[in-house]
Order: C-alpha cells, then structure tokens, then sequence
C-alpha cells in the first residue's frame, strides 16, 4: 500500500489500483455521512477531484492518487458511509482505477514514510 | 488570525486536556469537538446531558433610570412588560429594519437587564447599544464571566444536585442565585431544542464548575460541531448565516419576537419595513427543507423549483443526527414555502429532490410547565 500527501491510499493489483483514504484522513474528517464515488468509465489524471466525502460539519474534496480510468466504485458507501470510518484501508474503499502509469504508485511514499509524514504534521 | 491571536476561554485548558479538536471561531480557541465525535455528541445530548463552553458570547448588564423602556428603543420586543424572574428573545436591528444580532435580555434580579449576545457580534453590537442609547443607561459588559450551556433531557436532573431550586423552573425563566460557593446567573433555556440551562459563573470558578458537572456520568463535554447540528434540528436560526442585517425578522420567521404593542405602536428601528412586510407579505422568507436524495446541501447552494429556476439559496445545512437524512434551512418566495412544495437543491452542479417541511425538524422539548 502507498499513500499521498492528501491521506489517499492506493493498493496496487496488477494494473488496478484500489484507492481510498487513510485512517488518519476518516479520524479527521469524522463521522462520514455520505460518499460521492466518481462514475465508472471516467478518466482521471494523477490530483484531480475524484470524490468527496461529508461529514456532519463539511464536504472535503478526496484527489485521484493515480491517473487512469474508472474500472469500479464502490457502491456499498452509498447504504453504508460509516463504512469508511470502520475500516478505511479496507471495506471503506472509494474507487478501483486501471491505472495508465505504474510508475505514479511506486513514487508514492510507503507506509514508514507517510507514518513519518504524519509526525510533521 | 493566527492561532496564538485567538483569546482563551477560561475553560481552555480543560478543552485541551479532554482531548478537544481547537478551531477559531468568534476569535476565540474553541473545541468544535471532543473525542467522541460530532455525531455521538449530537445524540448523547438529545439522550442525556451535554455540556457546552459559550463564554464567547458577550454578557453585559443594561442599567439606567428606566433600562427596559430604553432597550425597546433598539428592539421591537415587549420589554417594557418583561417580568422579573423571566428572560425574552429578540433582535437588535438597524434602521431598515435588519438584524444586527439575536440575543437573549433577562431580569434575573433587580439589576437592570442581563442580556446575552453573539461572540462574533459582541463589540459591534455593544457599540450600537451605547451610541443609541448612552446615557440613558450604562453598560456593563461581564467579561470576567464565563457562560456555561447545559442540555438535554437530563440536565435538570443533574443540575438539581447542585442548584435545587432550578427543577421549579420554566423555559426562558432567569434567575440569580448561589452554587459552587459563587454567584450564578441562570436561565432555563439554550439553543438545541432541548430542555436545559444556561449558568454564567465568575471566570476564575468555571473551570472547577465545568469539572464538577462533568464528575456526573450522564454529562459530557459537547462542541461546538454538534452545537450547530443540534440548533439546525431544532429550527433555530443562526446569526451570520441563516440572518443577517439584511433580513427582517419577518423574513426570518421570527415575527414572534415583533410584539404585538409594538406592531401596533410601530415605535422601533425599521418598523415601517417591518408593518409592511406584515401586511403584504415579505419578498422571501426562511424554510426548512428535507434533502430526499443526494449529498448534504450547505450554506450557499442554490435552490431551484420544480422547473430548475433558481428561487434562492441555503443558508445552513448539514446531515441531521437524529434524523438521519440531511437537512437545510434557506430562503425561497413565499409562494414556494408551504409545507409539502417539491424544491430542489443545487450541490457540485447536481440536483437533489427537496420537499418544504415545518421547523423545528426535531420536536422541541422545552418545559414550559412545572
């Protein structure tokens, strides 16, 4: 699993990519009220707006980590947004992309870097 | 502002050691949460007891020959008739008849009048009431006071172990008396729809008042985030977002505060605005509003009828604990405000489905008999 400077994570499976955001990221943000997954099929660059999450007390924008193209969403948040708080690297998953530039992951910062990004923080 | 502008509270440490989340707001370091959470926050307080720091908002005292008589000259509440004992809603307003800021003025005891006012607006409206009326009274502003907020279904309960007499009182009763070996001033009132009080104490005891409240296991310390949620639900209007000096009480939905002497007298600040919006109608007027599908709509997202024409915006919105759906509150004409009118509501370019409904979205539980 890598992770971005926003608290997006991704995990990498061959080409697809799940992404979402991190514990630290949900235990900020709060309760999640609701999720806007983006649709299925849409092309993403690496930063731009991919979905948002709410919150009782504000909406916040959540960054594609990656760019390439929208393979799934993942739908169960719509019934269950908690879901995110729960387990946010796991069943809190926003969106799987098929990502067009492996290399994007492998920049990312792993775990021991982010843990340590945190600390500055 | 920088953090280390903010002004502390005198309950800021104890914010800190409960492992509050400290956010500007008023000018002020205050705890928009604890470590709970917003929600669990939100409905500890609709089920138990919840305690709030506002010792942002401005306490002052009004003092002259005749202090209510004068305050009528900047509100258009009965304060002429307010007996002692009670405490009243009512806006300051300008001279075209807009809000400068919501308050609460009480008779606590023979002390003039207590009166309570917004952090944000505190200087600015203090200002006002002097260059209005100084010197047929003088005002006292109480900034070695704090103010406490204790609410939900609960809080007599557990009040009553430190203020006895607090059980035989009424909604919007105010009185001053001892507790914790220091002089208090209460209220039987709040802003979350709930029964509860409101209790100024000296700065230099509210610390030792906050703790010994919180030794209570059915009291906890609640934020400023679920302090908001809790007033949406119960249709309260927030100043600086959902009123402005811009907006009529009538158009507020706040014509109560408008006595009827005084409609008929017509004897206070924008009063001809304010006897015609009564007359004719106003151009707009707060709603509450159900979101049926979609995302929470906040403050600033448009409100389009049926047909996709934009008729106004809201003002305040968010995801409604208790409820579990989001709503909002917000401004349309008043030929889309009846209950039951399909509206829709505008958020990141899409349309949600929204239906007018009646305020308080939560029934309020206020004890207006004893």
């Amino acid at each position: 699993m890598r992770f971005t400077k926003d608290h997006e994570w991704v995990a990498l499976d061959g080409d697809i990519a799940t992404v979402g955001i991190t514990a630290y990221a949900a235990e900020q943000l709060g309760d999640v009220v609701f999720v806007e997954v983006p649709d299925i099929g849409k092309t993403l660059k690496q930063g731009d707006d991919m979905a948002v999450v709410e919150s009782v007390k504000a909406a916040s924008d959540v960054y594609a980590p990656v760019s390439g193209e929208v393979v799934e969403a993942n739908a169960a948040l719509g019934e269950a947004p908690d879901t995110v708080n729960a387990a946010p690297e796991a069943g809190g998953w926003f969106a799987k992309i098929k990502v067009s530039d492996p290399s994007q992951v492998e920049a990312l910062m792993d775990r021991a870097a982010y843990e340590t990004f945190l600390q500055t923080l | 502002m920088s953090q280390s502008d903010l002004k502390k509270t005198p309950l800021y440490e104890a914010h800190v050691a409960a492992g509050a989340r400290m956010v500007p707001f008023a000018g002020y370091a205050m705890p928009v949460q604890y470590r709970d959470g917003v929600l669990k926050e939100h409905l500890w307080t609709r089920e138990s007891a919840g305690l709030f720091d506002v010792s942002h908002m401005g306490q002052a005292r009004l003092r002259g020959v005749a202090p209510l008589s004068a305050f009528e000259e900047v509100t258009p509440g009965d304060f002429i008739g307010l007996l002692p004992g009670r405490q009243r809603y009512s806006v300051l307003l300008n001279r075209k008849g807009g809000v400068i800021d919501d308050l609460m003025a009480s008779r606590p005891d023979d002390d003039g009048l207590f009166v309570i006012v917004n952090g944000a607006c505190k200087d600015g409206d203090f200002a006002y009431i002097a260059d209005e009326l100084v010197p047929q009274i003088s005002i006292e502003r109480l900034e070695d006071r704090a103010l406490l907020a204790l609410q939900g279904p609960k809080a007599v309960d557990v009040l009553k172990t430190h203020i006895p007499e607090c059980a035989g009182k009424v909604f919007m009763d105010s009185w001053a008396t001892t507790g914790w070996g220091v002089d208090v001033l209460i209220s039987r009132s709040g802003y979350t729809g709930e029964d509860g009080y409101e209790i100024s104490v000296p700065g230099h005891a509210a610390e030792r008042i906050w703790i010994a409240l919180l030794e209570d296991e059915r009291v906890r310390p609640i934020g400023l985030g679920a302090r908001d949620s809790l007033r949406l639900e119960a249709g309260l209007p927030l100043y600086g977002h959902d009123v402005d000096e811009t907006v009529s009480p009538v158009e507020a939905g706040l014509t109560f505060a408008v006595s009827k002497k005084r409609r008929d007298a017509q004897d206070f600040p924008g009063a001809a605005r304010i006897a015609r919006e009564l007359a004719e109608g106003p151009s707009r007027v707060r709603v509450g509003l159900k979101v049926l599908d979609g995302p929470p709509a906040r403050e600033g997202a448009e409100i389009a009828d049926a047909d996709g024409q934009v008729v106004g915006v809201v003002t305040s919105g968010g995801f409604a604990p208790s409820l579990g759906h989001p709503i909002a509150m917000g401004f349309v004409p008043p030929a889309l405000s009846a209950v039951g009118t399909a509206l829709k509501v505008i958020v990141r370019g899409k349309a949600g489905t929204a239906q007018v409904v009646a305020m308080p979205f939560v029934p309020n539980r206020y004890v207006r008999k004893v």
